[in-house]
């Protein structure tokens, strides 16, 4: 039991953001728990529609896709945004922040436009166990989207007041982890729901 | 128009049900009223007259100590586990008096609310915490950490709980509980049968305090994976460590089920949605077998730990190395897995085929293969071994006896045969309760006793230890013995009234007397608090040396209780026990290993913050608008929630430094100490 040089570590490091990054992981495999269960319940419930609409009759394809594309950009763009982030340019990093929040809000705004268009054809959650199980799987992962939008205000509001530093570099590793996630869930959203839904 | 501003608060029938019920039940809920009253009087007048607001918000509102967490954990785990007593005392009484013309004390809304009350409180609001308090005392100090590895989420994560708590026990006051059983099942708790607040109560509180396990799942897995101290490889680490481990992943995979599952039923209740509605294609049994996946898991998430406190137990008080460390380890592992593929075995008659059945009850089986090889192993690491026979050893010898005979039934009820006969009687309730009383209640009571020392730096009295365990194991018995034959006789579960011809009542008046003699147990535990507190400083009591039990683990290498900062120089170990090897080589007569003359470093610490409080404020301001209907306040306390969270991200100014001055004041007033308490 001596004073070893790990001690010294606490020192020279103030900011260990392993533990973080580690840590959000974590998060993220019990969110996937989360989306799991609600997949699980729609394979239970998606031919459950009680004299009410099926998918076939309600999605439509291109829309979707077309969704889809935006948020794989945004996805994209997001890369870009940690790549600038190793070159230090904090300016360039809001750049593409900025640029991927607006895909995802165009994604978002999309997805509310097809849910207001369901419901006023009187295709609502409460139609069928069906559609219930529909409107919570897809709009538990846009809630995601959107508090991922919050986040990542927060995120260039925190940047430009104190630069890319240990700790934002740290976030942005964090909400990188969290979008590139949104997007596999959504990929699954894609061909389980309308994919397969439409066929 | 009303409605608008206070929700289903303007209705006197939601808020005050008990205003129209018998004057009988008037009084009861009249007399926990000025129980209440008077409690909270004392509470709020005490703190007011001793001055001590502040300190308690200083101290421990605001502080993001694993040890001072731990503390508060306890504390309101305790207070919960009386009032789940009291819960279950209502409920053994209306059962032995609700014979033939008799119905007992209790109205049948009262006497549902009971049971389900009793289990949700005891699962969540009692064992869950308790357990997070075991985490937090004993983890972080056993393998030689500063703190868990994001402090402020442990406070929110303590707060969280608490919010939960609140609005369970918010109901006693205003509006009902849930009256559906603890898991809630549908369609009996759809708005259609159960239209009152009392499910959403349930829905809410559990939730609330779910996401706040979950949290703490996440933030102990990181701890140990993360902060482990030089040396400290996986194979190397305590075994309760080893335990926290498996049971926080069982958390984390398990408890997203149980919000997706709860999430679901409250979209069918408040949003007319139909999962588990029975009409428009809702599917009860989904949310049956979504519970249960939860569910089955959560029963190990609890053991697990209890078996880790047994094996620390067993190992300081036989003064040898466990026997058989690593088929203990590979034990808990396949434990963690087989529990997610037993799920089933809680509702055989689903009727989901033999073949189903047949793979369930075999896998149920199974289980008890590991569990067995960890009861040999407590049993050999005993033999030979020079047994000192403290109180928690009473209680693991205890569990080893009430843990056999539950397992056994537990075996028996996993083959679907006997399954269906047994199923839903107090058969059934006699085996959960045989291995949740024998094998988690009494390894948490080993583990406080154990651990006491610890967080305060004196020792719990002894004999008043004994006669609680005594009571507490022959009130057992006494209690569900006879549910046991019961259950054997065909009675159901949560029976409200029965026949006299059917014979149960001597049964259940035996039955009672154990529950009072559990009481006298208690009694004797809180004879036992004021005793040692008022004795603290005198001999036998008091401990300055910080290893009262001689023993193996890094917790006992630091002072009672340990400094803020837990060690003043990083531990670094080389093989399982090292800090009793380190005695053994007799460093220091004191049990203390040698003596240093390194300087002190500065060390790094988080700041207290207020944040996990205040959150936890927001989500309580939320939780209790969405159970009344209060729209607007419900919009207001997510975005304040949202907000402060995101006040908590943008504060960059959460950590500082202990200077290597303050540091060595601290262990040189230690040091003296010791010094003084030899002479």
């Amino acid at each position: 039991m001596s004073a070893t040089p790990m001690v010294n570590d606490h020192h020279t490091h103030h900011f260990d953001g392993s533990k973080n990054v580690f840590g959000f992981w974590i998060y993220i495999m019990t969110d996937c728990i989360l989306f799991a269960t609600l997949f699980a319940v729609y394979a239970v419930l998606h031919s459950h529609t009680y004299g009410g609409p099926h998918g076939k009759e309600l999605f439509s394809l291109p829309f979707v896709l077309t969704e889809t594309m935006i948020l794989l950009t945004s996805s994209f763009s997001y890369g870009l945004a940690m790549l600038a982030r190793n070159t230090g340019n904090k300016n360039i990093v809001i750049g593409w922040l900025w640029l991927t929040f607006f895909l995802g809000l165009s994604f978002i705004s999309m997805e509310i436009y097809e849910f207001h268009a369901m419901y006023v054809e009187g295709n609502t959650w409460a139609t069928s166990a069906f559609l219930s199980s529909f409107f919570t799987l897809v709009s538990t992962h846009g809630l995601h989207v959107s508090m991922g939008l919050i986040w990542m205000l927060t995120l260039i509001y925190q940047i430009n007041k104190h630069g890319i530093t240990a700790v934002t570099k740290t976030k942005l590793t964090c909400l990188g982890l969290f979008w590139h996630f949104l997007d596999i869930v959504w990929i699954f959203v894609f061909s389980v729901v309308y994919l397969m839904g439409a066929i | 128009m009303l409605e608008t501003f206070i929700g289903k608060l303007s209705n006197p029938h939601e808020v005050f049900p008990y205003l129209y019920e018998p004057v009988s039940q008037q009084l009861i809920i009249l007399s926990m009223f000025i129980f209440i009253i008077i409690g909270g009087v004392a509470l709020v007048g005490g703190l007011t007259y001793f001055k001590k607001w502040g300190y308690l918000w200083r101290e421990w509102i605001i502080t993001v100590d694993h040890k001072r967490i731990a503390v508060m954990y306890f504390v309101v785990a305790f207070i919960m586990l009386f009032r789940g007593f009291v819960d279950a005392a209502m409920m053994r009484t209306q059962q032995a008096l609700a014979s033939g013309d008799s119905t007992g004390y209790l109205i049948p809304q009262h006497f549902d609310q009971i049971f389900t009350a009793h289990g949700v409180i005891m699962i969540f609001f009692v064992a869950m915490p308790l357990m997070f308090a075991l985490f937090n005392i004993a983890v972080p100090l056993q393998i030689g950490a500063r703190d868990v590895a994001f402090p402020f989420l442990n406070s929110l994560s303590f707060w969280l709980f608490v919010v939960g708590v609140v609005l369970a026990n918010m109901s006693l006051l205003i509006g009902d509980f849930a009256h559906a059983g603890w898991l809630a099942y549908p369609p009996f708790s759809e708005l259609a049968y159960s239209p009152s607040v009392g499910t959403d109560y349930y829905i809410w509180a559990v939730q609330i305090s779910g996401l706040g396990s979950l949290l703490s799942g996440i933030n102990f897995f990181v701890t140990i994976v993360k902060m482990r101290c030089p040396g400290m490889t996986l194979m190397k680490m305590p075994i309760f460590t080893w335990t926290v481990f498996f049971s926080c992943i069982l958390i984390m995979a398990s408890f997203p089920v149980l919000t997706v599952d709860l999430a679901l039923l409250a979209l069918d209740r408040y949003m007319d949605m139909h999962f588990f509605t029975t009409s428009y294609g809702g599917d009860q049994m989904m949310y049956v077998n979504l519970i249960w996946m939860w569910g089955h898991p959560e029963v190990y998430i609890l053991v697990l730990p209890a078996f880790g406190i047994y094996s620390e137990i067993v190992a300081t008080f036989s003064k040898k190395p466990l026997f058989g460390y690593t088929t203990m380890v590979w034990a808990s592992g396949v434990i963690t897995i087989l529990s997610f593929l037993v799920w089933l075995h809680h509702f055989f008659t689903m009727g989901s085929g033999a073949d189903v059945n047949a793979f369930f009850g075999i896998m149920t089986m199974i289980i008890s293969i590991p569990t067995g090889v960890k009861l040999f192993n407590w049993i050999f690491t005993m033999y030979r071994g020079r047994i000192t026979f403290t109180s928690p050893m009473y209680w693991m010898m205890g569990f080893f006896a009430t843990f056999t005979i539950g397992g056994m039934t537990g075996v028996m009820l996993s083959v679907p045969g006997i399954d269906f006969q047994a199923h839903n009687s107090t058969f059934l309730v006699a085996h959960f309760h045989n291995v949740i009383i024998g094998g988690v209640v009494f390894g948490y009571f080993a583990g406080f006793t154990y651990w006491f020392p610890k967080m305060f730096g004196f020792r719990l009295n002894e004999r008043l230890g004994k006669c609680a365990f005594w009571c507490w194991i022959i009130g057992f018995f006494v209690a569900f013995m006879p549910l046991y034959i019961l259950g054997g006789m065909g009675m159901t579960r949560r029976l409200y009234h029965y026949d006299a011809a059917t014979g149960f009542q001597p049964f259940l008046i035996v039955a009672a007397i154990g529950a009072a003699i559990i009481a006298v147990g208690v009694v004797f535990q809180v004879l036992q608090l004021i005793v040692s507190i008022k004795n603290r400083h005198k001999e036998g009591y008091r401990d300055v040396t910080g290893d009262p039990w001689n023993g193996r683990t890094l917790e006992w290498a630091t002072s009672s209780p340990p400094a803020f900062y837990n060690f003043a120089h990083d531990p670094e170990v080389n093989c399982i026990d090292a800090f009793w090897y380190d005695k053994q080589k007799g460093l220091d007569v004191d049990n203390k290993p040698k003596i240093r003359t390194e300087p002190y470093h500065d060390i790094h610490m988080p700041k207290d913050t207020a944040m996990g409080f205040i959150i936890s404020v927001f989500v309580l301001i939320l939780g209790f608008a969405m159970v009344w209907h209060i729209w607007w306040l419900a919009i207001v306390g997510v975005i304040c929630t949202i907000g402060s969270v995101i006040a908590r991200a943008c504060n960059y100014d959460i950590d500082y430094y202990v200077k290597a001055s303050t540091v060595e004041a601290i262990e040189t007033k230690h040091q003296q100490e010791i010094a003084g308490a030899k002479l």
